[in-house]
């Protein structure tokens, strides 16, 4: 029967991919909203995603979120390394220094502080120059994005200087980094250094980054660093979450993409659910023969719900498959940035399968009170 | 006949009445309706449009309920039966063949033809081979794999045939079988229902209003007005039969 079914439903060709669309258009619309939005949370927490190796951050009781830094003394650090079951911990520098060019224009930028002697933090991906290039004097390592943005067609000159408070800044290499909710350049060099080029502050540390002793998980030593020294110690999955929650509760970014998602979902259900309506309709009479000919209620409804299952199917592999284009295809030159984690397949998925079932349960009813004897007439 | 067909009548309709609507707009499709009908016979039931002729056989079907009234079809009691049980009971023991044939259009001829099996749980493998071999004693073995928009109306009423009688129903209900064919189609559906489908212990119902082929009727049974009239016996074939040369 279900056989039957499948065939019922893609024997009008037209009917069929009206529905299939309508669904698909759905789907686009509710995957490649998510995606940006994920995107969007993606960006926030990039800075913490781009430093790798430490579990735990230390930092401010008041900082809310990564770009929140609220500066601390530098002692911390030595308080943080003196909590039991820290393998190890070095300083991170983090705030927004202004950048003089060659020609005299300004650019803001996300400056960087590492650990002299780890460089912990560094980006991983170096595409001019080595990390090791920042020991040099007055050495910094710019995001390649950052780089084509304040020079647009020109190729990477090694030793460009640009100033930062006052002092010579030199560029010894290009780094690639994660996109950054700012947008500003990333500037890389040594903590010392950093602490020269930042705006002069009483205070300058950012951020402790620890590492348990093997045994102990980061969310432990997190809390031990807390209770003992009174600082905000966070996993870095932990601070994932706090700087997304942050953007989520305080911006109107899902309120927005809420609207639209929200919006996709209802018009794919009025698409979808409409078009299913009146396939259903349509072929009431060739229901009505099949119930006439002995098929019951509960199997017209598996039907139903097969056929509906069948385009959910198909109208989201095709609207997801569309969004991914649609991300792939935006990559390089899209302002907006496109995540597409398992999260958003799901969310997208359930939203169709609410669809389907939406529109198979308003059209069911017409099925089940059709009088088989409509076969009768003429 | 034969005397190992069972003596009492296979279809016993008693007093049998059928509204539609209610109040002032009722339309009484049925007035009370007698009928007895044995195995092994083709009824015709005639009568001018709007009579009841098709409330009545929709009834003995079992896909309307009467208002009022007795119905027993081989022993069973239609109007006693709980609905899922009436499905069963069509599913076994009824064909249809109607006026505007009701193929399913996606499905080819042999599919159409077996649906009934389809329904009945056979599995395609079993059932399209059964379709196909009747679909080509009805002459229709070129055709199988072809959909109901690539066939004449007369082979689309002979695919409605095959489809009636795959899964060998002791019930025949047809609804004006011949009145969308031309007369040679007609004449040639007519042949195939009385040639194929009446069997000692299975009963046919032809509803017509086409006279050229009240003598494939064992007996006809005239309605007017909700009611039967009169009924007229006949030996099939008796009286008028189309000459079969062309
Ligand atoms: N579903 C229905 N709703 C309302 N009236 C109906 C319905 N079916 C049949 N009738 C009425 O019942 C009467 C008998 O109809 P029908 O049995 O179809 O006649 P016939 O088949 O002899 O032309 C007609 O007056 C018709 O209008
Ligand atoms: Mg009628």
């Amino acid at each position: 029967m279900l056989w039957i079914a499948w065939k019922m439903l893609i024997g009008n060709r037209a009917k069929y991919l009206g529905i299939v669309f309508g669904v698909a258009f759905a789907a686009l619309l509710i995957a490649q909203q998510s995606s940006i939005f994920c995107g969007l949370m993606a960006l926030t927490v990039s800075q913490i995603l781009d430093v790798e190796g430490a579990g735990v951050w230390a930092m401010d009781p008041k900082v809310k979120y990564v770009d929140d830094v609220k500066p601390m003394a530098d002692t911390h650090l030595y308080r943080v390394r003196g909590v039991a079951g820290v393998d190890w911990a070095v300083r991170l520098y983090k705030g927004i220094a202004r950048a003089r060019l060659e020609g005299g224009s300004y650019e803001q930028v996300i400056l960087l502080g590492l650990d002299d002697a780890t460089f912990i933090g560094a980006p991983l991906n170096m595409i001019e120059g080595s990390i090791d290039d920042l020991r040099s004097p007055d050495a910094v390592i710019m995001d390649v994005v950052g780089y084509r943005k304040l020079w647009p067609d020109e190729p990477f000159q090694r030793g460009r200087v640009i100033e930062m408070n006052d002092r010579r800044a030199v560029i010894v290499g290009l780094a690639k980094v994660r996109k950054t909710f700012q947008s500003f350049p990333v500037v890389y060099t040594r903590y010392s250094q950093a602490v020269r080029f930042a705006p002069p502050e009483r205070k300058v540390l950012s951020f402790v980054l620890a590492e348990p002793a093997p045994g102990i998980s980061p969310a432990e030593l997190a809390r031990r660093i807390s209770a003992q020294t009174g600082l905000q110690a966070l996993s870095r999955d932990d601070f994932l979450a706090k700087t997304i929650r942050y953007y989520l509760l305080n911006t109107g970014i899902p309120i927005n993409f809420g609207i639209t998602v929200g919006l996709g979902f209802l018009v794919g259900t009025a698409i979808a659910g409409q078009t299913f309506y009146l396939f259903i309709v349509e072929n009431l009479r060739q229901f009505g023969a099949l119930k006439a000919m002995g098929t019951g209620n509960g199997t017209i409804l598996l039907m139903v719900l097969a056929q509906a299952l069948h385009v959910g199917l198909v109208g989201l592999g095709v609207g997801v498959g569309l969004a991914a284009l649609f991300g792939w295809a935006t990559r390089s030159f899209s302002k907006l940035s496109f995540y597409m984690p398992w999260q958003v397949l799901l969310i997208t998925g359930v939203a169709v399968f609410l669809i389907v079932l939406l529109a198979s349960l308003l059209s069911i009813r017409r099925v089940f009170v059709v009088d088989p004897a409509i076969v009768f007439r003429g | 006949m034969p005397s190992s067909v069972p003596q009492s009548p296979a279809v016993q309709v008693r007093s049998v009445t059928r509204d539609f609507g209610s109040g002032d707009a009722v339309a009484r499709a049925l007035r009370g309706v007698d009928l007895d009908i044995p195995h092994g016979e083709l009824l015709m039931l005639v009568g001018p449009s709007g009579c009841g002729k098709t409330t009545l056989v929709s009834i003995i079907a079992g896909t309307l309920q009467p208002s009022g009234g007795e119905v027993q079809v081989f022993g069973e009691d239609l109007v006693a039966m709980s609905p899922p049980a009436r499905v069963r009971f069509r599913r076994t023991n009824v064909g249809f063949i109607f006026q505007s044939f009701n193929l399913l259009p996606a499905l080819t001829a042999v599919e159409n033809a077996a649906v009934p099996l389809i329904i009945a749980g056979w599995s395609r493998a079993r059932a399209l081979p059964a379709a196909a071999a009747l679909l080509d004693r009805l002459g229709l073995g070129s055709r199988l794999t072809n959909l109901p928009s690539e066939l004449s109306g007369g082979q689309q009423q002979r695919v409605a045939i095959a489809r009636a009688l795959v899964h060998e129903p002791r019930l025949l209900i047809c609804d004006e079988p011949t009145s969308a064919l031309d007369a040679e189609n007609g004449r040639i559906t007519m042949e195939l229902i009385s040639g194929i489908a009446v069997q000692p212990d299975r009963v046919v119902i032809v509803v017509t209003h086409d006279q050229r082929v009240y003598p494939y009727a064992d007996r006809i049974a005239t309605m007017e007005d909700g009611q039967i009239v009169s009924i007229e016996a006949r030996r099939r074939g008796e009286i008028g039969a189309p000459s079969h040369h062309k």
